[in-house]
C-alpha cells in the first residue's frame, strides 16, 4: 500500500478495495511511527484530515469521485489551508491558524484529497537544507545524518519515507527539485504563473511556484492535473488552457535531442553526481535520444542575480509581519515602533533576518539601479540563454545538486556554501521555466543524485514524458529508504 | 561599493530588526562574502538590456471596480493578536 502509486491506489479506492477512512489511518499511522525520527510534519491534525477522509468517501460512494479522490495528499507549510495552523516554518506564524485556504487547497479540496498534514520548511521557505525551520530541521531518511534539501524538505521526506503518497511544494530558486533529488524523490516546478500563489505565502513574487512532488512522473501529472488553474486573484497567474499532463507519458522518445550545457558539468561538480547523470545520459542514448551539447553563457550569473532579486522581494513581502493583525506581537514594548521592532526580531530566525537585510540593503536609496535593475537585466539575458539553447535542442538536462546531501550542520555557519547549493536549479527559476528532478542512483555514501530536466515554456507535458519513459526503463524511482516500523 | 558596518545598522533600522553590535559585526562578515559574488553583476554590460520582471511579459489585469470581498472581519480578527470594537488595537502614536 505504502509503495503504490497514485493510480493504483485510486483503483483500490474505487473498487472499494479500500476507503479514504481506512487509508488515511494508514498513512497517519506511518506519520506518527516516522514523524519523531524525521520530523517532516510540523502539523498533523487527525480529525480534520479524517473529516476530509469522509468527504470523499462519499464522494466516491455516490458516482462523483476525480482520480484522486480520497488519497492522503500532505501539504507544504506555505499553503493556507482553512483551520489549519499555517506556520511557514517560523516563529512569526507559529499561532496562525488560517481563516482561508489557498487557491491550490480549494482546488485539492475539489478534487476531494485528504490534507494527511502541514510539512516542515525552511522558514519563509529560505534555504536549501530545511534547518532553517523554526520547528528544528528535516532528516533525510536515507542517511539521518544528512540534510534533505530545502525549502520543501519536509514534503521530500515524506514521500521518500511514504509518510504520505504525493505532496505539495513551492520552489523559488529550486525548493522542489532540490530536496526531490536530495531525498531520491520525483518533483517539478511548472512554468511560473501557471499555479496561482493565492494564499501560498510570499517570498519572492516574482519566483515563487507551487508544484507536486511524489514518486514518480506518471503521479506527478496527475498532480499537475488538479494543481494547475487560472486564478483571478493572483496577478500573475496565466490564462493558459487547461491541459491534461498524463497525455504524453506514454509517448516514445525517438529522436530526442536532449542539451547538455556545458557549464553544468563544469568546475563545482562531484565526480559521484557526474557518474550517475553520465549514466542516465546513456540510459537515455539508449531509448533513442539524440545527445548535443549546448552552452548557457551565463550559468555563473544566476546566484548572484537570485541573491539579489530574491532577498529585495522577501524584504518587501516579510513587511508585512509587524505584529498588529496577525502572527507573534512580543509580550513586551514601550511604543508602536518598539512593537515593531521586538515583534519582527524575535519573530524571525537568524536566515530570514539575513536576507530581510540584504534586501532592505540592494533596494535601499541609491543602490536600487546598480543592484535590482541590474540583475533584472541580466535576468533577461540568462531567460535568453534557454531560448538559444533551445533553438538547438528540445529538452535540457544536468545534475539538479552540485552534491549528494551534505551533512546536516555542515554549511549552517557559511550561506554563501549553501547559497551555491542551488547552482544548477536558480537559472531555470529566474528564466520562469519549467524543471523537474528525477532519482536517478546514488552517489557518496549511498545517497541519491537527481537529474534535472528543464523544458521549454508550457512544456510540462513533454518532461513528464522524458521522465516516464525513463521511469519506465529503470527502477531507481522505487527505491526506497531502509525505514523501519513501515510496511 | 563595499558594505560597511554602519549600511548593516542603517538597514536593520530601516527593516525594523533590532541587531547588536556583535550581530551587527558577524552580519556584516557573511553579507560581505554574499557581496563579492553579487559584484560579479557588474562584469556584464547591460546597457541596452530591458529588465525582466516577468518570462511572458504578463500586464496588470484590470477588473470592474465592483464589491467583491464579503465581510469577514470577526473571522480574520480572531488571528489579531488585540482587538477592540471591530479595530486592531495598537500602542497609543498620538498623545
Amino acid at each position: 500500500m505504502f509503495n503504490s502509486s497514485l493510480n493504483q491506489l485510486s483503483t483500490l479506492l474505487s473498487t472499494k478495495k479500500v476507503s479514504s477512512v481506512e487509508l488515511t489511518k494508514d498513512f497517519l499511522r506511518n506519520i506518527e511511527i516516522l514523524n519523531k525520527e524525521y520530523n517532516a510534519f510540523i502539523t498533523v491534525n487527525e480529525e480534520l484530515s479524517l473529516d476530509q477522509a469522509r468527504i470523499a468517501d462519499a464522494m466516491i460512494a455516490s458516482g462523483e469521485g476525480n482520480p484522486l479522490t480520497g488519497i492522503p495528499i500532505a501539504h507544504k507549510d506555505i499553503f493556507c489551508a482553512k483551520g489549519w495552523l499555517t506556520t511557514c516554518g517560523s516563529r512569526m506564524l507559529s499561532n496562525f491558524v488560517s481563516p482561508y485556504d489557498a487557491h491550490v487547497i480549494e482546488l485539492f479540496n475539489k478534487a476531494g484529497t485528504v490534507n494527511i498534514g502541514k510539512t516542515n520548511m525552511d522558514e519563509f521557505a529560505m534555504g536549501s537544507s530545511n534547518e532553517t525551520s523554526f520547528y528544528g530541521p528535516v532528516k533525510n531518511p536515507w542517511d539521518i545524518l544528512s540534510v534533505p534539501g530545502g525549502s520543501s524538505g519536509g514534503s521530500a521526506c515524506a514521500v521518500a519515507a511514504r509518510m504520505a503518497p504525493a505532496a505539495t511544494g513551492t520552489d523559488t530558486g529550486g525548493s522542489i527539485r532540490q530536496p526531490a533529488s536530495l531525498c531520491g524523490v520525483s518533483g517539478i516546478k511548472p512554468t511560473y504563473g501557471l499555479v496561482s500563489r493565492y494564499g501560498m505565502i510570499a517570498f519572492a513574487s516574482s519566483l515563487d511556484q507551487g508544484g507536486p512532488i511524489a514518486k514518480s512522473a506518471a503521479d506527478l501529472a496527475l498532480m499537475l492535473n488538479v494543481m494547475v488553474g487560472f486564478d483571478a486573484r493572483d496577478s500573475t497567474s496565466l490564462q493558459h488552457e487547461n491541459e491534461d499532463y498524463t497525455r504524453d507519458l506514454e509517448r516514445p522518445i525517438e529522436g530526442l535531442r536532449i542539451g547538455l550545457p556545458k557549464e553544468y558539468f563544469a568546475e563545482g561538480l562531484s565526480d559521484d553526481v557526474s557518474r550517475a547523470v553520465d549514466a542516465a545520459v546513456a540510459e537515455y542514448s539508449k531509448l533513442g535520444a539524440k545527445i548535443v551539447e549546448v552552452s548557457l553563457p551565463n550559468t555563473k550569473l544566476s546566484i548572484p542575480v537570485y541573491y539579489v532579486l530574491a532577498p529585495a522581494e522577501a524584504s518587501s513581502n516579510l513587511s508585512r509581519f509587524d505584529g498588529v493583525r496577525y502572527g507573534h506581537r512580543s509580550e513586551e514594548y514601550t511604543n508602536l515602533d518598539d512593537m515593531y521592532l521586538k515583534s519582527r526580531t524575535q519573530g524571525f530566525g537568524a536566515e530570514v533576518k539575513r536576507r530581510i537585510l540584504i534586501g532592505t540593503y540592494v533596494l535601499s536609496h541609491g543602490y536600487y539601479d546598480a543592484y535590482y535593475i541590474k540583475a533584472q537585466k541580466l535576468r533577461r539575458l540568462i531567460a535568453q540563454d534557454f531560448t538559444e539553447a533551445f533553438k538547438q535542442c528540445d529538452i535540457i538536462m544536468g545534475p539538479t545538486s552540485p552534491s549528494v546531501a551534505f551533512d546536516l550542520g555542515e554549511k549552517n555557519n557559511d550561506p554563501l556554501q549553501m547559497y551555491l547549493s542551488d547552482a544548477y536549479t536558480a537559472a531555470a527559476s529566474l528564466a520562469g521555466l519549467p524543471g523537474m528532478s528525477i532519482p536517478v542512483g546514488f552517489g557518496k555514501k549511498s545517497r541519491p543524485v537527481g537529474l534535472h530536466i528543464i523544458g521549454n515554456y508550457f512544456s510540462e507535458a513533454k518532461i513528464l514524458n522524458v521522465a516516464n519513459q525513463f521511469q519506465q526503463v529503470t527502477d531507481w524511482h522505487t527505491k526506497m529508504p531502509d525505514i523501519k516500523n513501515s510496511k | 561599493m563595499a558594505v560597511t558596518l554602519e549600511d548593516v545598522k542603517r538597514v536593520a533600522n530601516l527593516a525594523r530588526i533590532e541587531i547588536s553590535n556583535d550581530e551587527a559585526h558577524t552580519t556584516l562578515d557573511q553579507i560581505t562574502g554574499i557581496f563579492s559574488l553579487i559584484e560579479q553583476m557588474e562584469l556584464v554590460d547591460t546597457s541596452t538590456v530591458i529588465p525582466m520582471s516577468h518570462a511572458q511579459g504578463v500586464e496588470q489585469r484590470l477588473r470592474k471596480d465592483e464589491v467583491t470581498e464579503i465581510d469577514q472581519h470577526e473571522l480574520f480578527q480572531s488571528q489579531a493578536p488585540k482587538t477592540e470594537a471591530k479595530l486592531y488595537l495598537v500602542p497609543k502614536v498620538i498623545e
